[in-house]
């Protein structure tokens, strides 16, 4: 449930094609997922144990916070990405290990992978080909994605399963019209800074995986 | 109270923190949507909560 910052203005150069912004985007992402997908297969075969998700997921926080706005402008923003990346597919590991454990758990983790791939390839397909421009919500999303953090917070407390559940349900949702947004960024905003637009729809991704994953693991009845 | 808890909520709350902020620039810079525009999101979302039910029932 982690968001980048949409929020900094930056100068549009209308002279780069969208085209290329979009290509070396999805370039970009591409190398990212394997990554991640190698690094939570060590994390996997590490067995390493829980706090790793924790530990992995702050470290990638600070450098998104901290690292990624002083480096998105220069060739180092890309040994940046990795990094955070890789960090997030390591911190994968214990939670796969737990749902693998699970009798059905390979064919949960299996469709939760595929359905995300699935859930990301239509929205990009459908905001690419109508060229709408879903701008209007970028406050929305933000909004919720507060909400969604304020209710995780209190969830910690109150260990509600149903509202976990609500959670999960609300986060792929807001993931989803994040994948709109930031697809209708690159098409109609000028965003041409394709290191920041691959960590905005890297995070949408995996949130999404995640999410799917807690409500697949839950409906299966061994959550 | 384990230290998984205490960490995510550390974590969380580092979270609301630092967006909150960014959130409030965002939701008084965006745009206000237009006739029909919510329409144009609606269908997107409605297809991705009809395919999520859709793989629970596969599991």
């Amino acid at each position: 449930m982690n968001r980048l910052d949409y929020s900094v203005a930056r100068p549009v150069d209308r002279s780069v094609p969208v085209n290329k912004v979009l290509k070396n985007t999805y370039t970009l992402l591409s190398a990212t997922l394997f990554f991640s997908a190698v690094m939570a297969a060590v994390s996997v075969v590490l067995q390493m144990p829980p706090m790793t998700y924790l530990l992995s997921i702050g470290g990638a926080m600070l450098l998104i916070w901290l690292v990624l706005p002083k480096t998105a402008n220069s060739a180092s923003g890309l040994w940046v990405v990795f990094a955070i990346t890789g960090l997030m597919g390591f911190g994968l590991g214990p939670i796969l290990n737990q749902y693998l454990a699970m009798s059905n758990g390979p064919q949960i983790v299996a469709t939760a992978f595929g359905g995300t791939g699935v859930i990301f390839l239509g929205l990009s397909g459908y905001a690419l080909t109508t060229r709408k421009d879903f701008s209007f919500m970028g406050g929305f999303l933000i909004a919720g994605m507060l909400m969604v953090l304020v209710a995780a917070l209190a969830n910690i407390f109150l260990n509600m399963p149903a509202l976990a559940l609500a959670i999960s349900s609300v986060v792929i949702m807001i993931m989803s019209g994040f994948i709109l947004y930031d697809t209708s960024r690159m098409i109609h905003d000028g965003e041409t800074n394709y290191i920041t637009m691959t960590i905005s729809l890297y995070l949408s991704i995996y949130n999404i995986f995640i999410s799917l994953l807690q409500i697949l693991g839950f409906f299966s009845g061994d959550d | 109270m384990d230290w998984m808890k205490i960490g995510s909520a550390m974590l969380l709350i580092a979270m609301i923190l630092f967006l909150w902020p960014r959130a409030k620039q965002m939701m008084k810079e965006s745009r206000k949507a237009e006739a029909g525009e919510w329409m144009g999101i609606a269908l997107p979302i409605l297809a991705v909560a009809g395919f999520v039910v859709l793989l629970v029932m596969l599991v």
